[in-house]
């Protein structure tokens, strides 16, 4: 190292930054390691797996959109194709008895995912923006509408179904027992996410930043924008394989519904909630996303409508996701302010809250009289009786509504000026240390 | 020695309007070569057909006694020219570091490397903190670029478009909208940081073309009236009619 690159280059990370560093990792480690042995029902190994497969699609997903600037429409086709291949896999490698073992499966699902990836995406990726968002939903479709067709492949509606049990065993484990299927999921998970990680810090990765900041400017500093979004089009195909086939090897079924429409707009909904312009961002939206979607499913018959309204108030309100908005408190932390934020939080919380009780009050009225008209009006949403015939629960709703989106654009207003004189104030602050 | 660009009546056309018409330009290896014009004469669009961003209608464009017309690019830019932009075209979200450093990657060879880590190559490492220095934005490492003055992106987009180490510099008007200090400042940067090489360029201020050039070239109509040393060109009466003379008058 010369005099010159140490004087002006970014230091290197100082060991205290570096143990940092890898402290997160093996914190991350840790706690995959020890979650079945605070929740150890059934129901919640099965919700942990989901969520490890669902932060894996996302991260792939988000090489696209967050990495390089695609917006696919179409991504679960190769979470889906990796799924069916894992699927047909199992069936070959149990029938068979060759001797590779279950937890080598997702990678077979993983290579399945490249190939079509590396197979569709010279012709999809030649172009970004719009032109690539309406190739990959029309790809999408015809790949979903084709599963129902080759019945000999997909299976037709019913999917093609294995059983993971009858594979080479390796230490004995038979993968049946869902605490098995976690840990094999959790070290996938771990491993796809270092992976994907790492692949931000090499120069591919960084030319994918470089590419969705300005694809014209990286002609001419001697790169090919097209080979840049292919390479990243097929990395994300290769990991969404392997969620792909962990979510097979999980429910031991391949269906249509792994290439649907719905599997793909719920990638875009975790990576986009959970904030696209970080890497953490998939994982906290993946994690949202499917606890959310498992918990308020049980809850309420409109759950989608739900999910639908708070996803466009996350694009309309806080276009950075969940980690864009913790980010940006960082500064206010830093200088030991965030407390003096809190008093017009709770003020603003207080009618927005209000708001949106009365919007759920009257969708789920309103469902009940378009769903179920015939049916008693006493009925019950998010563990709550009320009686949909009754004026007063409209007039109760209506109140809620108007009053709380009056007071609550009052409130946030009050927020927002708040939040510029305790931000000018941190940053003075910290400034001067 | 071959020249460094030679056109060789380059011709281009949007549908039926001819932009360039029959243009041919040598600018030999090593000199400053301005190309200036009234607004519209087609001086960007020059620049457009050399580094490749459109292909000439007819003609043939050469680098260093290389056909490049018809390349892309990033092939024109692997071959050793360089440009930068009227518009000041940075990647915006990245800090000038990894703005730097994404202009030094093809040329130190990591191409699409997938298998390396950005941070520990330490020739990319030397090569981006040099050109960091060069441009005098040291101070600036970790900011965005879009959060930049604009002088200083003008500086960084100066930087981005020498960092590949290419031979043959085009930059488009460097120093249009800066006030006269910071065009005093940015011409000695590009008069050192393009020692050695060639360079062409557009621009509109006759102190800075004038004090840098070696030989001028006048576009008009998209058509080149006159090429020359700058005591040539201030003597030429057909330029004094089609430029200078409206700049008078």
């Amino acid at each position: 190292m010369t005099d010159l690159a140490s004087r002006v280059a970014p230091p290197r990370p100082a060991l205290s930054d570096r143990l940092k560093f890898y402290g997160i990792w093996i914190a991350t480690a840790l706690t995959l390691l020890l979650l079945p042995k605070i929740f150890a029902s059934g129901g919640s190994l099965t919700t942990f797996s989901l969520v490890g497969i669902s932060i894996i699609f996302a991260l792939s997903y988000n090489i696209l959109l967050g990495q390089t600037g695609m917006l696919s429409f179409g991504h679960a086709v190769y979470y889906g194709l990796g799924g069916f291949l894992a699927i047909h896999a199992i069936n070959l490698l149990g029938g068979n008895k060759w001797p590779i073992p279950l937890p080598l499966v997702p990678l077979i699902g993983g290579v399945a995912g490249l190939f079509f990836a590396a197979l569709i995406g010279w012709v999809m990726t030649q172009r970004s923006g719009t032109a690539f968002a309406m190739i990959s939903l029309g790809l999408a479709e015809l790949v979903a509408s084709s599963a129902l067709i080759l019945r000999t492949f997909f299976g037709g509606e019913a999917g093609i179904s294995a059983n993971r049990t009858k594979l080479f065993k390796l230490f004995g484990l038979n993968f049946g027992p869902q605490i098995q299927i976690y840990y094999l999921v959790a070290a996938w998970t771990l491993i796809a996410i270092i992976a994907m990680y790492a692949l931000t810090r090499t120069p591919l990765g960084r030319m994918c930043n470089a590419v969705r900041d300005n694809p014209e400017r990286v002609q001419f500093v001697g790169y090919d924008p097209h080979v840049v979004r292919y390479l990243a089009f097929c990395f994300s195909g290769f990991f969404a394989g392997i969620a792909g086939a962990l979510a097979a090897i999980n429910f031991e079924i391949a269906n249509s519904a792994y290439l649907g429409a719905v599997q793909s707009g719920t990638v875009l909904f975790a990576a986009y909630i959970g904030g696209i312009g970080f890497f953490i961002g998939p994982i906290v939206g993946a994690i949202f996303v499917t606890i959310l979607s498992l918990g308020l499913s049980d809850l309420t018959h409109v759950w989608q409508l739900y999910f639908g309204l708070f996803f466009i108030a996350v694009v309309m309100f806080t276009p950075g996701g969940i980690t864009g908005l913790m980010m940006m408190h960082r500064p206010l932390l830093r200088a030991g302010m965030l407390t003096q934020m809190l008093p017009s939080y709770l003020l603003a919380a207080l009618p927005t809250l209000a708001l949106v009780t009365g919007l759920m009050l009257m969708i789920e009225t309103t469902v009940h009289y378009t769903v179920n008209p015939g049916e008693s009006p006493h009925i019950k949403a998010f563990g709550i009786p009320f009686n949909a015939a009754s004026p007063l629960t409209w007039t109760i709703s209506a109140v809620l509504i108007v009053a709380g989106f009056v007071l609550a654009r009052l409130a946030w207003a009050r927020v927002g000026h708040t939040w510029d004189t305790t931000l000018t104030a941190a940053r003075a602050k910290v400034h001067a240390r | 020695m071959s020249n460094a660009i030679e056109l060789r009546g380059v011709e281009k056309s949007f549908g039926i309007t001819k932009v360039i018409q029959n243009i041919s330009l040598s600018i030999a290896q090593g000199e400053r070569h301005a190309l200036i014009g009234p607004n519209g004469a087609g001086k960007s669009t020059t620049f457009n057909l050399i580094s490749g961003y459109m292909r000439p209608t007819s003609g043939s464009i050469l680098l260093r006694g290389e056909e490049i017309s018809g390349l892309r690019p990033f092939q024109i830019n692997r071959r050793g020219l360089s440009r930068s932009f009227q518009v000041t075209n940075v990647f915006t979200n990245m800090t000038v570091w990894e703005n730097l450093r994404c202009a030094v990657l093809w040329a130190t060879g990591h191409r699409y490397a997938f298998w390396k880590n950005v941070d520990k190559l330490p020739e990319v490492r030397e090569r981006t903190a040099q050109i960091l220095e060069d441009i005098h934005l040291t101070s600036r490492r970790d900011m965005p670029a879009g959060l930049l003055t604009y002088a200083e992106q003008r500086a960084l987009e100066i930087g981005i478009t020498i960092a590949g180490g290419a031979n043959v510099i085009l930059l488009d008007e460097p120093t249009a909208g800066m006030s006269h200090a910071e065009t005093e400042r940015a011409v000695a940067l590009i008069r050192r940081l393009t020692e050695g090489r060639t360079l062409l360029i557009v621009e509109h201020d006759m102190s800075v073309v004038f004090g840098l050039a070696d030989r001028i070239s006048v576009l008009v109509y998209g058509q080149v009236i006159a090429s020359g040393t700058p005591e040539e060109i201030r003597g030429n009466p057909k330029v004094k009619e089609a430029y200078l003379g409206e700049e008078a008058a």
